[in-house]
């Protein structure tokens, strides 16, 4: 194999050959390089298959605008990544990578027949195609199509690397390392000022990498680059990032860096994560992002060989790798001269410089004379020769306008291009700064800023080093200390399609390489009314592979421009979006994953539940303990226990997920008249509520318990979801409606662990634990609230049931729930005491016809709908929903409402959400009239029961409906909500 | 018209392509019309469309003040289902669903509508609740709309994570398979074309600046950058902007305007078969049939007409599909971007007449507008023919704001307890 | 993510410090009861959602709990200014002065 690699150039370190696998073959190459750089050390040039017409590509570029070079990047399981660009990443001993898109093989590719029908396929065919039969759609074409999408392979497993993030501030944030933001962080930083200074290159340093020739005060560029970034690193104040991309510019100079740190490592060190992402919020943004050579748009313009002349000078000087033998140059601007020349000193033949413009300064002319270059000048390439890799040139003369006939055939293993420069305003544009045209260049420019942001050097259309330098350490507050001794940079000529002496509609001149756009394309969208440049993007996919347009956009813009006869600067651009380059999910993720992700909250109690087997259920952000199965159980088996437990003898629940809210101050009992729909001023101390809350739309938002602890406190609970919600509202309504009121809110969901005792020997058990509390029941009668201690324990103690029975809810400091806990349970084992969990609390508040709000209600019922105006203060004159209340439809007849369910057969347990008809035998679509809220097996009454809405349903007690299920319909009856001990005996054994 | 058809397509093929005629023509604003429609998004062009073909009414201009189909229509992750809960909801998705079986048929444009079948995961008790509601509403509406256990749901898409220790564990989900998704612009596209066909004009970049009134009320036309243009009727199909529109009628609307992004990922070779959503984790993927993962995130919390959002927005979308699907967490996103939402307080659509004579409104969609596109297409052009809604459209009034009879699906299925 | 000044804290922090609370201005009536239900309709759901400059409130639920208004265009997202609760709503050249 022959060896490409020019002595005596390139950074790469060359004391150890390392070996790396690309497509199951074995190369060589140094640390320092790149996948591409390597490949082309060893020749290949072929990389990739196109999108579309499958056709054979080489590397367009040598960095993150790459729009051909994408590969799979295996790392083995759980570490593979698709389209990776072959140009960024770095080479280390080891690496493997795979071509995509191809089959069987990248040489002889099956999918290839797709160019040579390619006809068939202009821009928006498939608008155009596969209706017709209409069953084949759905059968045939699309699952054709889909079966050919995409690029690399899908992921197959989990990944095994982890993300870390990180917030970071600092005034000066500097965007490209290149000389203009060197300058710009240097200037920055000697103040004292915090900058930071990111570039997505592995080395800081940018175009002066590729540059070794230019000098800087008297010292050559790498020289130069090693003592500034000395003195950079030096400065505490200055933190310099090297592998990190910003991806955007976001709302108030907040942007998103992501940092690459494993994916150059040889080895990987399992504790370290693979990205970081930081986010940034800058005073001052400076970008120095640069700018893209641009391709020109010609016949065979992506013949495997065919390279922007940047790239090959970066591959040349910062690689030390000669991308051929022979190399021919085609450019409309000056800044190609210097690569020739670069390579033509290195000792690589320049079989020509074929220039489009018949002007071409002097001093150029000479220099390549110098060097036996030989410069063809108003003359264009009509077509490439050569199938995986580039043979040569057919050129010819262009003058006034017109190219001749004549062809002449220039033999060549390489082309490289130029057609320009676009300076990349990306970040600018995503910070909605606005744009304008700047003919010289042909190209866009920033314009107002929408941000405090500054650009500079190239991205700003300040081309050249010492420009850039200057413009740089102005933006950054300096002077402009630089001297400079480099080539000029020189100026050059835009196009659009290049004229051509062939047929153009026999040719393929490419536009967006890796989506397979052709100038054709373009023109077609045009010529069929798409007069919008977002259209024509969209109808020809044009700008829109994985490259984002970077070499395209701009050759598009003015391909189209023509075809549409609107002055470029009138058409604009389409819009920029985040990311810059592909921006890995999991770096975005950071540490969001497995326990991190949404973090699950866990009661004091928690623990022991787990210890004893507890099966668990999400409930909002909780989890909590669904039901604790003995032995072989399944749910049914236990929840029949638990209820027959908690009913007959003692249960004990860990109600500790309830929302809890402070109400203090002297206004305290005025503002829970507002809040909730009850009346609160006439409530004894010691005694307790049953609070509902509304919607000020006057649907029921949430309910609890609420006890009143003093004449100015209020011990508020409120449903285990709806805490947030509640605290927010009644913030909202106390802050901003009612100031005037002396009323302090605290949540206090985490002080409190809750453990609820339900059964006929609750008391019993609880008696000899309390101090200063009589627990006699004309003392401490249902619904009320006393304070003491247990265990010697402050505790506030309920006398409150949601099973029915004999019930408390022993309220001690979160840290002391599970003590509790245990010896509860310790002691309750003479009382046969049983744990239950959330499924069992559902059975035995259903029984007893007490609502689940999220359950029996849905955010469109209201207190009268839910059975519930007993809870109305009726000579209140105002509450949060009262008003709405009285709304027309809410007053009409025919609302839904709550009720009880009875099946015929007591052994159908109905379907949650199952619907409710008045007939049976309906066809569909039939007319529901309400739906089953909640149903169970009752252990207790040895049948299923169950809440439903029902349309005037408490008018129709006693009548029968219907609940169609696919197999059966079948029958219930109407009845009362309350199934259980309507008349509340239990409450209130002794 | 030229028929779009392999045929045509060999046909020009010979020729080299130069001789396709415009899809539609780029209309000049006439003094007057019959019917205006402000806003050419798929809705609106919908609508012309159906004014012309169905209704008779050919003499309309749909106005635009930037490109048509720039809007929602283009930026939307395309989903389409009508597993809705309540019967209004029901009737009017199932209505678009009806007119989407068949549209590119209809339009001789391809739309790309491929049932692919949307699947929606539940992860609570609460969950599975909800959506046997769905489930069961939808079966006695006629509406598919089927349960799967964990297991099948993992058979019908492979790479979900059902392992029960998951933070949000699978516990089941609802599928339509009738659902799916279709190519967005081309949604609007092939209305544009089919409506210009029957004589409607198109006029772009032509933000409308005023509503005119007659002394008695009712509308006679809209001041436009390039002049006034009259018209009796005027449909306002405007989306995130209804409720600038509505104000230069002298109206105010119960409408609010968020940002809602959405992302692609970097193509791949097919991996999900399916549509998934998840409301509790708030994730909603599909792939596209170029092979890009398509990604719906959340709205911002404030109003914004910006079309951009934040990153951490995405951040917590991404991190909620990789909680569902772990490898995904390798992909890549490709591009991100920024939408305008108009939401009601009951986040159900307001379609119908106003209380100024002559002017119709079709507007806050929410997130979910794209899926009603040829129903609301449709039904705006009835209501405006007939100047009455149609049945399907009718309870959507801007008047059960006020009586109270709200259309509330987000209520109906997201509370907690 | 948006920069917000809160003017209790007097401290510029970042959005997820807070939480959006809809347009600022809309008073609860006093009386509600005597209000028919299109004026009760109107208080509850209309909203001028202005693409401009747009009155609204946020709080700031993870610092001071506090709420307060603020004036921010909706076309940039920008703040032009913040102001405690139970402040006027400013005048249209005072927000013509800041924005210059």
């Amino acid at each position: 194999m022959k060896n490409f690699r020019k002595t005596g150039r390139g950074r790469i370190r060359r004391a150890r050959l390392i070996s790396f696998t690309f497509d199951d073959r074995q190369y060589q190459g140094f640390v320092g390089d790149t996948l591409a750089s390597a490949l082309l050390a060893n020749g290949v040039h072929l990389i990739g298959r196109s999108f579309k017409y499958h056709r054979p590509r080489g590397f367009l570029g040598a960095g993150s605008e790459e729009a051909n070079a994408l590969v799979t990047f295996d790392r083995g399981p759980g570490r593979v990544t698709s389209n990776v660009r072959a140009t960024t990443l770095e080479l280390f001993d080891g690496l493997v990578a795979y071509s995509q898109n191809n089959y069987p093989n990248l040489k002889f590719d099956l999918g290839a027949i797709n160019d040579i029908f390619s006809m068939m396929f202009p821009a928006g065919f498939y608008n155009k195609t596969f209706m017709w039969p209409k069953s084949f759609w759905d059968k045939v074409y699309e699952p054709v199509i889909r079966k050919l999408a995409g690029l690399g392979p899908a992921p197959t497993e989990a990944d095994a690397d982890h993300y870390a993030s990180l917030y970071g501030h600092c005034e000066v944030l500097v965007v490209g390392a290149g000389p203009a933001g060197i300058a710009a962080a240097l200037a920055a930083s000697e103040k004292g000022d915090r900058v930071i200074l990111a570039d997505e290159q592995n080395e800081l340093g940018g175009s002066l990498l590729s540059n070794p020739e230019a000098r800087i005060d008297g010292q050559l560029a790498w020289q130069w680059l090693d003592k500034s970034l000395e003195t950079l690193w030096l400065r505490k104040n200055v933190t310099l990032l090297s592998r990190t991309t910003v991806i955007g510019y976001y709302h108030d100079n907040f942007l998103g860096l992501v940092e690459r740190l494993t994916d150059h490592q040889g080895d990987i060190n399992p504790a370290s994560p693979r990205e970081c992402l930081h986010r940034i919020r800058a005073g001052k943004v400076i970008l120095a992002a640069g700018a893209i050579e641009r391709p020109l748009v010609f016949a065979g313009n992506d013949r495997p060989g065919v390279m922007l002349a940047s790239a090959a000078q970066t591959y040349l000087n910062r690689y030390g790798v000669a991308v051929g033998d022979n190399v021919a140059v085609f450019t409309s601007h000056d800044s190609a001269y210097e690569t020739a020349f670069d390579l033509s000193d290195a000792g690589v033949k320049i079989s020509s410089i074929i220039d489009l413009r018949a002007d071409v300064s002097e001093i150029l002319l000479q220099q390549a004379h110098e060097r036996g270059i030989a410069v063809l000048t108003g003359t264009v390439v009509c077509g490439t020769k050569g199938r995986l890799r580039i043979t040569g040139v057919r050129v010819a003369k262009f003058q006034n306008q017109k190219v001749s006939n004549g062809t002449e055939h220039i033999a060549c293993d390489c082309l490289l291009m130029t057609g320009g420069w676009t300076p990349s305003v990306h970040l600018f544009s995503h910070s909605k700064g606005s744009l304008k045209w700047q003919d010289d260049i042909g190209a866009a420019v920033p314009d107002m800023a929408n941000e405090n942001t500054l650009s500079v050097g190239a991205c700003n259309g300040t081309f050249g080093l010492s420009a850039g330098l200057e413009e740089g350490s102005i933006a950054g507050g300096g002077g402009n200390p630089f001297r400079t001794e480099e080539t000029e940079f020189g100026t050059g000529q835009t196009w659009q399609t290049l004229p051509t002496n062939r047929d153009p509609s026999r040719i393929k001149a490419f536009v967006d390489f890796q989506n397979d756009v052709t100038e054709k394309d373009i023109n077609l969208a045009v010529l069929e009314g798409f007069k919008s440049i977002e259209h024509v993007k969209r109808y020809t996919t044009t700008g829109m592979a994985t490259d984002q347009g970077k070499t395209s956009n701009l050759n598009a813009v003015q391909i189209a421009s023509k075809a549409i006869q609107i002055p470029v600067q009138k058409i604009g651009l389409t819009t920029f979006r985040p990311p810059f380059t592909p921006t890995s999910f999991g770096a975005l993720v950071g540490h969001r994953a497995d326990d991190l992700f949404d973090v699950t909250r866990k009661t004091s109690i928690d623990g022991w539940a787990d210890d004893n087997g507890a099966v668990f259920e999400p409930v909002s952000l909780w989890r909590r303990a669904r039901y604790f199965p003995q032995g072989n159980e399944d749910m049914h088996a236990a929840v029949a226990r638990e209820c027959k437990a908690t009913r007959n003898e003692l249960g004990i629940f860990d109600a500790s997920t309830l929302g809890k809210i402070e109400v203090v101050g002297p206004d305290a009992a005025k503002f829970m008249n507002l809040m909730y729909t009850n009346p609160w001023t006439m409530l004894a101390i010691g005694r307790c509520r049953y609070g509902l809350m509304l919607h000020e739309d006057g649907y029921i938002m949430d309910d609890g318990v609420i006890g009143r602890l003093a004449d100015d406190r209020f011990h508020v609970t409120t449903t285990t979801g709806g805490a947030p919600r509640v605290l927010r509202m009644m913030e909202d309504y106390l802050q901003t409606e009612w100031p005037d009121l002396n009323v302090w809110l605290t949540s206090t969901t985490e002080q409190w662990a809750v453990i609820a005792l339900n059964g006929p020997h609750a008391r019993k058990l609880l008696e000899p634990f309390i101090d200063g509390i009589d627990l006699g029941p004309e003392a401490f009668p249902h619904m009320a609230v006393r304070e003491g201690t247990i265990f010697g324990v402050e505790t506030r103690l309920f006398r409150v049931s949601f099973s029915g029975e004999l019930g408390f809810e022993i309220n001690v400091p979160a840290h002391y729930g599970r003590a509790l806990w245990e010896k509860l349970f310790n002691a309750g084992k003479a009382y046969g005491i049983t744990p239950y969990g959330t499924e069992t609390m559902h059975v035995l508040r259903a029984e007893k016809g007490y609502i689940i709000v999220g359950q029996d209600t849905d955010g469109t019922i209201t207190p009268d709908d839910a059975g519930m105006s007993w809870a109305i203060g009726k000579k209140k004159p105002d509450f949060v929903g009262k008003r709405s209340l009285a709304r027309a439809d809410i007053q009409a007849p025919g609302r839904k409402q709550l009720v009880g369910l009875l099946t015929t057969d007591p052994n159908i347990v109905l379907e949650e959400g199952a619907q409710i008809v008045a007939t049976p035998g309906q066809s569909v679509p039939m007319t529901m009239i309400g739906h089953v809220t909640s149903s169970y097996w009752s252990t207790t009454l040895n049948r299923s029961i169950a809440l439903a809405v029902v349309k005037s349903g408490r008018a129709q007690t006693g009548s029968n409906i219907y609940v169609p299920m696919p197999e059966k319909t079948h029958e219930a009856k109407i009845c009362a909500t309350v199934f259980y001990d309507p008349k509340g005996e239990r409450l209130n054994v002794v | 018209m030229v028929k779009y058809s392999a045929g045509s397509l060999f046909a020009n093929a010979l020729h080299g392509h130069k001789k396709w005629p415009k899809q539609w023509p780029d209309a000049a604003p006439k003094t007057s019309y019959d019917v205006i429609i402000v806003g050419a998004g798929g809705h609106g062009l919908g609508a012309a469309y159906y004014l012309a073909k169905k209704y008779g009414i050919t003499n309309v201009a749909v106005i635009e003040k930037g490109w048509l189909g720039g809007g929602n229509t283009g930026r939307n992750t395309t989903i389409i289902r009508s597993n809705y809960l309540y019967d209004e909801s029901a009737r009017i998705y199932d209505h678009a669903v009806d007119l989407w079986d068949g549209l590119s048929q209809e339009l001789n444009y391809n739309v790309m509508f491929s049932k692919r079948g949307v699947l929606m995961l539940a992860h609570s008790v609460h969950d599975v609740q909800s959506f046997q509601r769905h489930i069961h509403a939808n079966r006695l509406n006629g509406v598919d709309n089927q349960w799967l256990s964990p297991e099948e749901a993992k058979a019908f898409c492979p790479p979900l994570d059902i392992s029960p220790g998951a933070r949000y564990p699978v516990m089941g989900a609802a599928l339509q398979r009738r659902a799916g998704t279709a190519r967005h612009d081309t949604v609007a596209w092939g209305y544009a074309r089919a409506a210009a066909a029957l004589g409607v004009d198109i006029i772009q970049n032509c933000a409308v600046t005023g509503i005119k009134r007659g002394t008695d009320g009712a509308v006679r036309g809209v001041e436009t950058e390039r002049g006034f243009i009259g018209a009796n009727k005027i449909g306002v199909s405007a989306a995130g902007n209804s409720s600038v529109l509505m104000q230069m009628a002298g109206l105010r609307f119960p409408l609010e305007s968020y940002p809602l992004q959405a992302l692609v990922s970097e193509p791949v070779k097919p991996v999900m078969p399916c549509v998934v959503m998840s409301n509790s984790v708030h994730a909603y993927i599909s792939q596209s049939d170029k092979g890009e993962l398509v990604i719906g995130a959340g709205t911002d919390q404030y109003i914004s007409y910006s079309q951009r959002g934040a990153l951490h927005i995405l951040e917590h979308t991404l991190a909620s599909i990789c909680e569902i699907f772990p490898i995904f967490k390798r992909m890549r996103m490709l591009r991100s971007w920024g939408g305008v939402v108009d939401v009601t307080p009951d986040r159900s659509p307001i379609l119908g007449k106003t209380p100024v004579p002559g002017l119709y409104v079709n507007c806050g969609w929410g997130t979910g507008g794209f899926k009603a596109t040829p129903g609301a297409g449709n039904l705006l052009a009835y209501t405006i023919a007939r100047d009455e809604p149609h049945p399907i459209n009718a309870p959507y009034t801007l008047e059960r704001f006020k009586g109270g009879r709200l259309i509330d699906e987000a209520a109906a299925a997201a509370v907690a307890h | 993510m948006l920069l917000i000044k809160c003017p209790y804290c007097e401290e510029e922090r970042p959005e997820i410090e807070f939480s959006y609370a809809g347009e600022a201005h809309i008073v609860r009536p006093t009386d509600p009861s005597k209000m028919d239900d299109t004026a009760w309709a109107e208080y509850l759901f209309i909203r001028d959602n202005t693409r401009g400059v747009h009155y609204e409130r946020w709080y700031h639920i993870h610092g001071c709990a506090r709420f307060f208004n603020a004036v921010r265009d909706t076309i940039s997202d920008k703040f032009i200014m913040t102001y405690k609760m139970g402040l006027p709503r400013p005048a249209d050249v005072e927000i013509a002065k800041v924005k210059e």
